[in-house]
C-alpha cells in the first residue's frame, strides 16, 4: 500500500501540534480577511502572504493551505450574504445562496458550502495522492509543444466560461499573454515595453494586476452602483444547520458536483471554475423533486454541488501544478509564488527530491479542509455579524488592507501606483463589458507560453505542423478546437447565456 | 451607418489601440527573428497583431450587430473612481515619501488616515468627517496591532522627522 504509507509520510510532517496550530491560525486569518466583501482569495492570499516568509518552508506552505481555504470559505460567505463573489469560481454559489439568505435562510447556505466543500476536499485529496505518481511519469512524455498545446487548451477553457462576447474574452486573454511579457526577456536580456521604468524589468507585478483589477476596480463598480444593489442580508437568520430535508436533496448533488469538479479540475486554466459552472447546470437539469424550489430561486442543491464542485477542482488543480508546474488558475499561480519565496520550485522533481514536504504539502491541504469546518461551522453566526457592518466603513478598510498588502509583497511604492493604474483599467473593464477573469490567466501564463513556443518552434526548425504532428499535442488542441465549436453552436450558446444570466 | 453598441465600440478601439501599440514597439525597437530563431520581438509582434485584429472585428460588429439596449456605457463613476484610486495614491506617497517633490515619509499612520478620509469621501451621502476620524483611528489602530505587532511587517510608522 503505497499510498497509505505515502500519505503516514505526510501526516508525519503535517499533524504536529505545532503546524496543526499554524493551520489553525492561517484558517482564521483566512476566512477573517476573506470574508470582507470585494476580497477574494486572491487578495486574501496576497496580503496574508509576508506573514509566512519567517516560517519554514512546511509550516508555512500549511499556514498558506489554512490561508487558501480560509479564504474561499469566506469568498462563498460574502457570495451568499452580500451577492458578492470574491472570485469566478464562487460567482454561480451568488446565485442561490443569496436568494437562500434573502429567505433567512443564509445558516443553512453556509454550512451546506463548508461541509460540501469539506467532502469534495477529502476525495480530491485522495485522488491527488493516488495519480500524482502516476501522472509525475506522464509528464516526462510532455515536450514543449504539448506544454504549448496543453496552455492553449487551458486559455481556451477560459474563454468558454467568459460570460459575455467570445471575442471580447479572447482579445481579453491577448491582452493579458502581452501584459504577461512586459519585463526582461529571459533569452536576449532586452528589457521590453518597460517604457524605460525600471521597476518594470522584473515584469508588472501579479499581485498589483490581482488587486487592481478585481479589487478597485470592483469597489469602484459597487460604490457606483445605487444602495439596494449592494444590500447586505442581515434579516433574520433562523438556525444555522441544514434540515434532514436539505441533507436529503444536499447528498447527491455534492457527489455529482465532487465528481465533475475532480475531472474538469486536472485542466489547465481555471479548471475549478469550469467545474463550479459545470456542476450548477448540470444541477439546472436534474429534474426537481415534489416541493422543491427550482434552481435560481434559493435551492440549496445550488449551493452545494457549485461549492462541492469548486472545492474538488481547486484539489486536482494541484496535479498540472505539482506534476508539470504549470499552475492552473490564478491562486495557484500566487501558490507557486509562495513556494519560490521558500525555495521550491513546483514540478515533477519535487516528489522525488523531498517527498517528506510533497506528502506533507498533500495532507496539509486536506487538514486546512477540516480545520475549516471544525473552525467555521461553529462560528458562522460570528461571520454574518461582521457582515452586518455597513459598506460605507467596510469599503475604507478593504481600500487599505489592499494598498498595505500591495506595498509589502515588494516594501515599493512604485507597485502601489501600479495597482492605481490597473484600478482604473478594471473599473474600464467593468464599464466595456470585458471580463477580466481571461486577462489574469493570460497573464500569468504568457512568459510561459512564450518560452515554450520557442522551444518547441526551435526543436522543430520553424515547422509549425509540430503542433498537429505529435499525436498529444494533437489530441490537446482538438479538444481546445472542440471547446470553441461548442461554444459556438447556437443550442449551447443559449445554455450558455443561461448559465451566466440569473434574474 | 451608427453605432450599434457603445460598449463594443469603445473596446474595438481599446484592443486596436494596446494591440497597434503593441506592434509598432515590437517591429521598430526589437528583433523578430523567424519561426526556429525567434527574437524578443516575434510573440509579441504576432499577438498585437492579433489584438489588433480582434480589436477590428469587435468594432466592426459593433457598427452592423443590433443590440437591444444600444450597449450604452452609461455615465462614468468619476467621484468613487478618483477618490478610491486617489487615496491610494496618497498612501503610497505618504508611505514611501516621493524625492521628485521632497516629500519625505510621513509613515503608516499618517498614510492611514489619509487613506481613510479621501477613500470615504468616494461614498458623498455616508460621508461624516466625525465617524471618518473614528474609523481611521480604529483603523490605524487595528493596522499597527495586525500588521506590525503581530505579523512584524517592516514599515515606516511616524514621519520621518519625528521618528528620529
Amino acid at each position: 500500500m503505497d499510498l497509505l504509507a505515502n500519505l503516514a509520510t505526510g501526516f508525519s510532517v503535517a499533524a504536529t501540534p505545532i503546524n496543526l496550530m499554524y493551520a489553525l491560525v492561517g484558517c482564521l486569518l483566512g476566512t477573517l480577511i476573506g470574508v470582507l466583501p470585494g476580497i477574494g482569495p486572491l487578495a486574501t492570499i496576497a496580503m496574508l502572504l509576508p506573514a509566512t516568509y519567517a516560517l519554514p518552508p512546511v509550516s508555512a506552505l500549511i499556514m498558506l493551505a489554512g490561508i487558501y481555504y480560509g479564504a474561499q470559505y469566506g469568498g462563498s460567505t460574502t457570495a451568499i450574504l452580500v451577492n458578492l463573489p470574491g472570485e469566478s469560481s464562487s460567482v454561480v454559489t451568488t446565485i442561490d445562496g443569496y436568494q437562500m439568505a434573502r429567505q433567512g435562510r443564509a445558516g443553512p447556505a453556509l454550512a451546506a458550502a463548508g461541509l460540501s466543500s469539506f467532502f469534495a476536499g477529502c476525495v480530491g485529496t485522495l485522488l491527488l495522492a493516488a495519480f500524482a505518481g502516476p501522472l509525475t511519469e506522464m509528464a516526462f512524455a510532455f515536450g514543449p509543444a504539448e506544454y504549448c498545446a496543453l496552455m492553449v487548451l487551458g486559455l481556451v477553457g477560459a474563454v468558454v466560461l467568459a460570460s459575455g462576447s467570445l471575442l471580447k474574452a479572447i482579445a481579453m486573454i491577448i491582452l493579458g499573454l502581452l501584459l504577461g511579457l512586459v519585463g526582461t526577456d529571459v533569452n536576449s536580456g532586452i528589457a521590453r515595453f518597460t517604457l524605460d521604468i525600471p521597476e518594470l524589468t522584473d515584469g508588472i507585478g501579479f499581485v498589483a494586476v490581482a488587486m487592481g483589477v478585481f479589487g478597485y476596480g470592483e469597489i469602484i463598480a459597487n460604490l457606483a452602483k445605487t444602495g439596494e444593489d449592494r444590500e447586505v442580508f442581515t434579516a433574520k437568520v433562523q438556525g444555522l444547520m441544514p434540515t434532514r430535508e436539505d441533507f436529503r436533496l444536499m447528498v447527491p448533488a455534492v457527489l455529482r458536483g465532487t465528481a465533475l469538479g475532480s475531472v474538469l479540475g486536472i485542466l489547465p486554466g481555471g479548471g475549478a471554475v469550469l467545474a463550479s459552472f459545470a456542476a450548477y447546470t448540470l444541477e439546472k437539469k436534474v429534474k426537481l423533486k415534489a416541493g422543491e424550489v427550482p434552481l435560481g430561486q434559493g435551492n440549496i442543491r445550488g449551493v452545494a454541488a457549485p461549492e462541492a464542485a469548486n472545492n474538488a477542482g481547486a484539489q486536482t488543480s494541484f496535479i498540472p501544478l505539482l506534476t508539470l508546474g504549470i499552475p492552473p488558475n490564478a491562486v495557484m499561480a500566487l501558490m507557486v509564488g509562495a513556494m519560490t519565496i521558500h525555495n521550491i520550485q513546483p514540478g515533477p522533481q519535487v516528489m522525488t527530491v523531498n517527498p517528506e514536504l510533497f506528502w506533507g504539502l498533500i495532507v496539509s491541504m486536506w487538514i486546512g479542509n477540516l480545520m475549516l469546518v471544525v473552525l467555521n461551522l461553529p462560528m458562522i453566526g460570528v461571520w454574518i455579524k461582521l457582515l452586518t457592518v455597513p459598506y460605507h466603513f467596510l469599503f475604507p478598510a478593504i481600500v487599505l488592507f489592499c494598498a498595505i498588502g500591495v506595498y509589502t509583497t515588494n516594501n515599493a511604492t512604485f507597485d502601489i501606483a501600479l495597482v492605481a493604474m490597473f484600478g482604473l483599467a478594471g473599473y474600464l473593464f467593468h464599464k466595456l463589458g470585458c471580463e477580466p477573469a481571461p486577462l489574469l490567466l493570460g497573464f500569468v501564463l504568457g512568459p510561459m507560453l512564450e518560452e515554450y513556443l520557442k522551444r518547441a518552434l526551435k526543436l522543430a526548425r520553424g515547422d509549425w505542423s509540430v503542433f498537429i504532428t505529435r499525436p498529444l499535442s494533437a489530441a490537446l488542441l482538438a479538444v481546445a478546437l472542440l471547446l470553441v465549436v461548442m461554444v459556438l453552436l447556437p443550442a449551447i450558446k443559449s445554455k450558455r447565456k443561461e448559465a451566466f444570466v440569473e434574474d | 451607418m451608427s453605432i450599434k453598441s457603445e460598449k463594443d465600440f469603445a473596446s474595438g478601439l481599446l484592443f486596436i489601440v494596446t494591440g497597434g501599440g503593441f506592434t509598432w514597439v515590437s517591429t521598430s525597437s526589437y528583433t523578430i527573428g523567424s519561426a526556429s530563431q525567434m527574437g524578443p520581438g516575434y510573440v509579441p509582434l504576432v499577438l498585437g497583431l492579433v489584438l489588433a485584429l480582434l480589436g477590428g472585428l469587435i468594432l466592426f460588429f459593433s457598427l452592423v450587430v443590433e443590440t437591444p439596449d444600444g450597449g450604452k456605457i452609461g455615465d462614468i463613476a468619476w467621484r468613487p473612481l478618483l477618490c478610491i484610486l486617489g487615496a491610494n495614491l496618497a498612501f503610497g506617497a505618504l508611505l514611501g515619501g516621493v524625492n521628485l517633490i521632497g516629500l519625505p515619509s510621513m509613515g503608516l499612520m499618517v498614510a492611514i488616515v489619509a487613506l481613510t478620509v479621501i477613500a470615504a469621501m468616494a461614498d458623498a451621502a455616508a460621508f461624516e468627517i466625525r465617524r471618518v476620524l473614528v474609523l481611521s483611528t480604529l483603523l490605524a489602530a487595528g493596522s499597527y496591532g495586525v500588521f506590525i505587532s503581530l505579523l512584524g511587517l517592516q514599515m515606516p510608522l511616524w514621519p520621518e522627522f519625528l521618528a528620529s
